[in-house]
């Protein structure tokens, strides 16, 4: 696993799960059937020159790129649990780590979209008080985010701050 | 506080209406458009309308708003304020009033010849656009935000308002000179005398600038009078329950921002300031996060603790809402050098400090300015980084708040200096909570 800096000490980091990574693969599948090959074939159908055949290669190349770039984005997702509260780190090119302290929690979410669905995953989103805050955990497995959702709240419970 | 409802004077604890004036204020400015409206309709050579038409669109109007007063009704019932409006959608407000932010009295122009008042409340969370009496008779006003200021302290409503001790007045002439000072009026000096030279030089050319230079600089004055207009007569007084400020020309609003309720200072000091020792504070508290029309008013012009003042009076006034904050960076807070490479203007004045209460921020080259946010107000923190800075090794801190206007973010800080903070802050900002709570029992 690829490990984003900066190194906190005493985390052992969760990821979500396996299945995101088919989940991604599937979207990606069906944009590159959507899109891409419809416009490749009709580069190389229209005409024969080198500049057709220049695009179409640059086209595929993207895509390739797309999906290395999903693949590291997908290896970057962590987060853990400490006593007080919740981490959570991201992203390849732009990396961030957010921490929100349970006590700040105001609501959690649990969303799943219909290819979430098909491979039985769920996205927890965490809401405090203010806007910036960027909490979000994609591709979990059903259980898992329902269990963090109840752990969550539980402890959102006990250490509630005021504003 | 207990539940039954405190029987008070200002406050009815049975529904009551608001003042019968207001259907004519809430709807004036609508009954003027429309009658701005048709009567040009009714004045267009070559149109023939009859008259009624009219009547009953503006019959129907001032219906509409004389409903809407008979069944707006309000009162306190335990330790809610509760409003009940709507004739078509029924629609009821409850405000807790322990969630109460700040309680502000607006007075439109209109409103102020009629000696009548508009009472607004601030809210935090899931609080409501709607939680407004507009309106009251000002003497009433008063009397009710002196009550809910004491109802949300867990003091009885009868308790009078806290004498209040005036702290700074700000001189009208130093907020027009301050609001001149500012590059939008002086923008439009220089397109005016730009436009001049080439009228000069070349009138086809120049006439054609004229239009859109006075375009323009209509709008930029525009929004500088309306500054000025909200700045005049800028008061701060200090109360036992936190600073009174009022301010205005010719709407004049009155608010109350409790002590402890900052989610954020920022000190600013504009370039053409400083020669002068101005400074302007403004301050952050928590709001909801939606948009609507009242807050869109207020946010045309931000909420200023101080619209500008000497260094002395700013830090006084700091001292009174964050009390120990500093906004003088100590030695080595700045930036490392190579971050010229990112941002290479902002790099000398990008400087940034956290000790056990506070994390302050300094950015910006023309306009610098310092935010400060108590630790024990921040709702999370972030670690970012950006490509081009993992190359330079750089990174930056965030703490985010519940308040809108200014997170405080510490930009471009050295790599394994951001990982410090980031690691070290959580742990702070819990103790500063656990100060707080401990503070306030």
């Amino acid at each position: 696993m690829t490990s984003a800096p900066p190194e906190i000490p005493d985390v052992t980091w969760l990821h979500p799960s396996r299945r995101l990574w088919s989940a991604r693969q599937l979207q990606l599948a069906l944009a590159t059937l959507v899109i891409v090959l419809p416009v490749t074939l009709a580069l190389l159908a229209t005409s024969h020159d080198t500049a057709a055949v220049a695009a179409a290669a640059a086209l595929l190349a993207l895509a390739v790129a797309f999906y290395a770039a999903l693949h590291g984005r997908y290896l970057a997702w962590g987060y853990a649990e400490r006593a007080d509260d919740l981490l959570i780190r991201r992203g390849v090119l732009v990396r961030r780590l957010s921490i929100v302290p349970y006590g700040r929690m105001q609501f959690v979410d649990v969303t799943a979209g219909p290819v979430d669905r098909l491979f039985h995953l769920a996205t927890v989103q965490l809401h405090t008080a203010a806007a910036a805050t960027d909490a979000r955990i994609p591709g979990l497995a059903v259980e898992e985010a329902h269990r963090l959702r109840d752990r969550l709240a539980a402890l959102g419970e006990t250490q509630a701050a005021g504003l | 506080m207990t539940d039954a409802p405190a029987p008070t004077a200002a406050l009815p604890s049975h529904w009551s209406r608001l003042h019968a004036l207001s259907p004519l204020l809430r709807s004036a400015r609508a009954v003027a458009a429309l009658g701005t409206v048709l009567g040009s309709r009714q004045l267009a050579p070559g149109q023939h309308q009859s008259a009624w038409v009219d009547l009953v669109v503006l019959a129907v109007a001032t219906t509409a708003g004389i409903i809407s007063w008979l069944v707006t009704r309000w009162r306190i019932a335990g330790s809610e304020l509760q409003i009940e409006t709507g004739f078509v959608r029924r629609q009821s407000v409850r405000v807790p009033l322990r969630r109460l932010q700040a309680v502000d009295v607006v007075r439109p122009l209109l409103a102020r010849m009629l000696g009548l008042a508009e009472v607004r409340l601030v809210v935090a969370g899931q609080g409501t656009s709607h939680a407004r009496l507009a309106y009251l008779t000002e003497a009433r006003a008063a009397q009710v935000r002196a009550s809910l200021l004491a109802l949300a302290h867990g003091l009885h409503a009868d308790t009078p308002e806290p004498a209040a001790r005036a702290l700074i007045a700000v001189p009208p002439r130093r907020v027009v000179v301050a609001n001149l000072l500012t590059p939008g009026p002086l923008l439009v000096i220089l397109a005016i005398l730009a436009t001049v030279t080439v009228l000069v030089t070349d009138p086809t050319v120049g006439a054609a600038l004229f239009g859109s230079t006075a375009a323009i600089g209509l709008a930029l004055a525009l929004a500088a009078a309306r500054q000025i207009g909200a700045e005049w007569d800028f008061t701060v007084a200090e109360a036992p329950d936190g600073l009174r400020l009022t301010s205005g020309l010719l709407q004049t609003r009155a608010e109350t921002i409790p002590y402890g309720r900052a989610q954020a200072v920022r000190w600013v000091e504009p370039l053409l300031w400083r020669p002068l020792g101005w400074v302007r504070l403004e301050i952050d508290v928590a709001r909801r996060h939606d948009r609507d029309r009242t807050e869109n008013e207020s946010a045309t012009n931000t909420r200023a603790l101080l619209p500008v003042g000497h260094r002395d009076d700013a830090m006084a006034l700091l001292a009174k809402v964050l009390p120990n904050a500093t906004i003088n960076p100590p030695a080595g807070t700045r930036a490392p050098r190579r971050t010229r490479l990112r941002a290479p203007l902002l790099q000398h004045n990008l400087k940034a400090w956290y000790d056990a209460n506070y994390i302050a921020c300094m950015s910006g080259r023309v306009r610098r300015s310092i935010v400060v946010v108590p630790l024990e107000k921040v709702q999370s923190l972030r670690w970012t980084q950006g490509p081009v800075s993992r190359r330079l090794h750089l990174a930056s801190v965030h703490a985010d708040t519940a308040g809108r206007r200014f997170p405080a973010t510490a930009r471009y800080r050295d790599a394994g200096e951001a990982a410090a903070w980031i690691v070290a802050l959580p742990d702070i900002a819990r103790a500063a909570r656990k100060a707080q709570r401990t503070r306030t029992g």
